[in-house]
Formats: C-alpha cells, sequence, structure tokens
C-alpha cells in the first residue's frame, strides 16, 4: 500500500516537472532558432534600408519605423481612454448599477474577440464610416481618410489591447487603500480633486504596465491592420495620419507568404523576425526600467 | 427598544446644574445639535434617534463598544457616510443653526468647516510639507508662496510637531514615527482652517508615549476648536473630554458631563460599561 502511493507520488511529480521543461523548451528552440538564423542578414544596413529586388535583397527599416510609429499613435489613444474607463469604474460607478455591469461585461468580451473581427470591424467602421464620412464632409468626397490609413490601423489596435489597459489600470487603482481618499475628502477635496491629487499619482506605474502590455500585445497582433493601413511595399515613409504604412509583423506575413523568390528570402524573413522579437524586448524593457526607476523615486518620496 | 427612545431624550442635554471649568454649561453655547438620528447601511441600522448637542471649544468623546455606531455617527458630522453606497439618514443634525443636510449644503465646504483624524495616520505618500498644504492648494487659500509657508510652519507649530521637522519638510511623510505621522495629519487638519475637529480613535495605534503627546496636543487645541473624539480607552475620555456621551447598539443611552459619568452614571449600562463588566 505504501509502495503504491510512493510510486504515484513519483510519477505526478516527475509529469509536472517533465510540463514545465517543455515549455522551457519551446521558447529556447523559438529563441534559439531564430537568433542563430537571424543573426546572418542583421546588419546597419539591414536595419536602415528599405527591401529591394521584390523583397529578396535590402533591408526592412520602413517596416521599423511603421512599426514604431503604429505603436506610439496607438498608445496615445489607448491610454487616455482605458484609463478613463477604469477611474469610472472603480472610483465613480456603483459595483451594482448597470453601467457598471454592462461596462464589466463589453470589457471582458472586447478581450475575447478574435483579432481578425477586430480588422474587420476596423475596416467597416473606421476606414469605412468614420473616415468616408469625414471624406463626405470635409473633403467633398475626395478619397482622403475613407481609405486604409496609420490612424484607423492604429486606433483599430487600440480597441483590441483597451481591455488590457482597463484590467491593470483597475487593478492598481483598487489597490491603493481607501483611507486616502477618504483623507482627501475629509480636507474638503472634492472627488476629481481626490483623482487628481491622490489617486492618479499613485496609480501611475500601474498604468504605465497597462500601457506596456498593450505595446507588447499590440506589436504582436497582424490581423487588425491588415485591412486598414498596412501595406505590402511602400517607396516612402508613412508621413501623414492618412499614410498607408509598412510594419514589421506584416511584413513578416508578406515575405513568408507571397515572396518569388523562397529561398533569397528566407535569411532575410528570419533576421525580420529577430528585429521584431528584439523590439517588442527592448519596448518592454525600457517601459520596465522605467517602472522600477518610478517606484524607487516613490519610496524615495514615499 | 422603545426604552431606549425615551432616553435618548433624556440623554440628549447635559443637566443644566452641571459646572465645567466654573462655568455652568448653560452658558456654553451649543455648536452641534442632532435630532432624531437614524442612520442606515442598506437595511441595517445603525443609529436609532440619536438626539444631542455638543458644546462649543469642549471636548466631548464618545464611547461604546465596538460597533455601537460611535463613529458611525461621527461620520454623520462632516458627512463622511455619504461617500457609502446604499447609507441613509433620517433626522437633522445642525451645526451653527445651519441644517448640513439641507439640499443646498456643499458636503465638500462642510468639510473643509469640520476636520477629520482617523484612526490610523494616513499621510499621503509626498513629502511633510506636500501633506500640510495639500487642503490648503485645493482650497486656494494661499496666495503666494510665502503665504503657504507661513500656513505650513503655523499648522505644524499648533499641531506641536514643528520643532522636530522643521529641518526636514521635504523629507517623506513616511519616513516620520506613528506618532509623528498621526500629528503631521492633525497639521493638515488645521492647515483648512476647521471650526470643528472630528476625531476617530486617534490614539488607538499610537504607543503611550505617541499618545500622550497626542492628548495634550487635543487639550490644547480646544482653546479654539470644539472637539469630538472617539475612544475605546475609558482612561483616555476621562482624562482628555469634558463630556461624555455612551453609545450601545446604535443607541445613546447617556450623555453627561464627564466627571459625572464616571463617577455616578444614571444608567445601569453605562455603569457596567465603564466598570469593564461587558464591551
Amino acid at each position: 500500500m505504501r509502495k503504491r502511493s510512493e510510486v504515484s507520488e513519483r510519477l505526478f511529480y516527475l509529469l509536472t516537472g517533465t510540463a514545465c521543461l517543455i515549455i522551457v523548451l519551446m521558447i529556447a528552440l523559438i529563441l534559439g532558432n531564430i537568433s542563430i538564423h537571424g543573426r546572418s542578414r542583421l546588419s546597419w544596413e539591414f536595419l536602415t534600408a528599405s527591401p529591394e529586388q521584390g523583397m529578396t535583397a535590402g533591408g526592412i527599416f520602413p517596416a521599423i519605423y511603421g512599426t514604431v510609429l503604429l505603436l506610439f499613435l496607438m498608445t496615445v489613444a489607448v491610454v487616455p481612454v482605458g484609463v478613463m474607463v477604469a477611474i469610472y469604474l472603480n472610483e465613480y460607478s456603483s459595483k451594482t448599477s448597470f453601467v457598471y455591469k454592462a461596462t464589466r461585461l463589453a470589457v471582458s468580451n472586447l478581450a475575447g474577440v478574435p483579432s481578425i473581427v477586430f480588422g474587420l470591424f476596423g475596416l467597416g467602421f473606421f476606414v469605412k464610416f468614420v473616415g468616408g464620412n469625414i471624406d463626405r464632409l470635409f473633403y467633398g468626397g475626395q478619397l482622403v481618410f475613407g481609405q486604409p490609413a496609420i490612424i484607423w490601423a492604429a486606433l483599430t489596435l487600440a480597441v483590441l489591447t483597451m481591455p488590457v489597459v482597463i484590467l491593470t489600470t483597475e487593478d492598481t487603482l483598487r489597490s491603493i487603500p481607501n483611507e486616502f481618499r477618504e483623507a482627501s475628502m475629509a480636507l474638503g477635496a472634492t472627488k476629481f480633486q481626490t483623482i487628481m491629487r491622490t489617486v492618479l499619482p499613485q496609480a501611475l506605474t500601474g498604468i504605465l504596465t497597462g500601457g506596456i502590455l498593450a505595446v507588447s500585445r499590440g506589436a504582436g497582433e497582424v490581423a487588425p491592420i491588415l485591412f486598414t493601413g498596412a501595406a505590402y511595399f511602400l517607396p516612402d515613409l508613412p508621413s501623414k495620419l492618412n499614410s498607408q504604412f509598412m510594419e514589421l509583423g506584416y511584413h513578416i506575413y508578406v515575405l513568408s507568404t507571397q515572396s518569388p523568390d523562397v529561398e533569397a528570402t528566407k535569411p532575410i524573413l528570419y533576421s525580420t523576425v529577430f528585429v521584431l522579437l528584439a523590439l517588442t524586448f527592448l519596448l518592454n524593457l525600457t517601459a520596465i526600467v522605467i517602472r522600477s526607476q518610478m517606484r524607487a523615486r516613490l519610496r524615495r518620496a514615499a | 427598544m422603545n426604552s431606549g427612545v425615551t432616553f435618548s431624550k433624556l440623554a440628549a442635554q447635559v443637566k443644566p446644574r452641571a459646572v465645567v471649568e466654573g462655568r455652568s454649561v448653560l452658558e456654553i453655547p451649543v455648536k452641534i445639535k442632532a435630532e432624531g438620528v437614524d442612520f442606515y447601511y442598506d437595511r441595517t441600522r445603525a443609529l436609532h434617534n440619536i438626539t444631542l448637542q455638543i458644546k462649543e471649544r469642549q471636548i466631548t468623546a464618545f464611547i461604546g463598544p465596538s460597533g455601537c455606531g460611535k463613529s458611525t455617527f461621527l461620520r454623520t458630522l462632516n458627512r463622511m457616510n455619504d461617500l457609502i453606497p446604499g447609507a441613509r439618514l433620517a433626522g437633522n443634525v445642525f451645526i451653527d443653526g445651519q441644517d448640513i443636510y439641507a439640499r443646498a449644503v456643499d458636503p465638500i465646504l462642510l468639510r473643509r468647516k469640520v476636520g477629520m483624524i482617523f484612526q490610523k495616520s494616513n499621510p499621503f505618500p509626498k513629502s511633510i510639507y506636500e501633506n500640510v498644504v495639500y487642503g490648503v492648494k485645493i482650497n486656494s487659500y494661499a496666495k503666494n508662496r510665502r503665504e503657504m509657508d507661513e500656513i505650513a510652519e503655523k499648522s505644524l507649530q499648533d499641531a506641536a510637531l514643528w520643532d522636530e521637522v522643521k529641518d526636514r519638510l521635504h523629507r517623506s511623510a513616511l519616513s516620520l514615527s506613528g506618532g509623528q505621522q498621526q500629528r503631521l495629519c492633525i497639521a493638515r487638519c488645521l492647515a483648512v482652517k476647521p471650526d470643528i475637529i472630528l476625531m476617530d480613535e486617534p490614539a488607538s495605534a499610537l504607543d503611550p508615549i505617541s499618545t500622550a503627546k497626542i492628548e495634550e496636543l487635543i487639550f490644547e487645541l480646544k482653546k479654539r476648536y470644539t472637539i469630538i473624539i472617539v475612544t475605546h480607552n475609558m482612561q483616555q475620555a476621562a482624562r482628555v473630554s469634558d463630556y461624555t456621551a455612551f453609545f450601545l447598539m446604535g443607541e445613546l443611552i447617556e450623555y453627561d458631563i464627564t466627571t459625572k459619568i464616571f463617577t455616578n452614571p444614571s444608567r445601569k449600562e453605562t455603569e457596567d460599561y465603564i466598570t469593564g463588566r461587558f464591551g
């Protein structure tokens, strides 16, 4: 009897350990493979030049530039709105009210929508409806905003990453002890003053975390920008809000499916994937550094 | 429970023949008047028909076992209970003759007049200086930096903290000891220039020495402010207060001058409580 329980103990222990090992192996395999193959084409020229000869030569600078610009625009759109939603949910609404429950439901469902659906939604709503109407009202029907553009792609991504920002901000707000709000209100502060002077300063690191998570989520998505602004190849960098743009994720998709010469494209493909991964890591790292510095500063002030 | 209502009415006023500091209590003006205050958290009734008058520039202690409603009643006086969803009040509370639950009264302005000190000292994670001037900035009391500095210094002096912190005003408030933090909270409250200060067990988390300092300070503040202090500590109530109100299960059982409550209470429940037979 005793023996048998020991065997099952041991077996289960091994099983859980193996499961962990598999996960570590998978990530090591992906990173190893990409860094070995991806390094070959990596050079300063690769990072700063445009693609040439049907993407079988040259670099990927327009795609890097487009990605950074896209993520920047997305962040500008998603953080303020997401933070305001979280403030409403945590600071203003009653947990039993209809608005609270409806918003809750909307946020969790939004998080579960497949990204390709966001892409189609972006095309239908932002490009055709919003953009089309702007053209009709301000440009006399001329095609200016009613076509795929970086602004629409950024807004579509913003909708996709909204739940991340809302949920992290809400968690942070919830973690701020109520006694600070009470202290502020007892000093004759209005709710708005309390939020601006006491709640938000303490929530800053949490909001930043939400922003980081949104950026790294957004950087990995191709489907939402497929119909809303990403382009196969452009001779010029995007210069206006209604320009189309090249993007790393989409560029990878293009390289791996549309190339006329697979063998010549392969090393470029590997290096592009390497750059996308490095860029995401770099963004995350920057944000983490800012966050820890801010925390240290708060601790010193605190 | 019915008898509680009658007793509440009886307890509403301190007996006229009582003498505090050589004056008949009739000579001391009334600052706060509560009439038939009922309070509900959703369905639960936390206060039953509380009626009492609080004297100006005197110290009134609220005592009673946990959950007896003394903190709830304290918080009706600056409408902090408004912030709790589902809370409801019936009856009237007057401060300087003004019904503070009247439609025209802005609770924000009321709270500038009726300051509050909490059980757990709660300085903001900002510098000592920023803590003191928080309310000053919000209310735009200071026209310039110099005025603001003056208010900060004055408030810290009045809270008996100036000498300890004058060299490190821009250090974090959280670097102070527990007792200093509580005095900082008092300074922060004084800077808003209240008339009345509500204290919700202000010393219950402090060591005896810090407690003594706070009590000394309360005594000093009495010259200019009407003070109400909720406490679990009988000795503290006896030491600092002029009047004591005893609450039990949401009712005001007895209210009188402190010496009377502690030497010769009228009600059996009061006697049982202060002698430690329950609670």
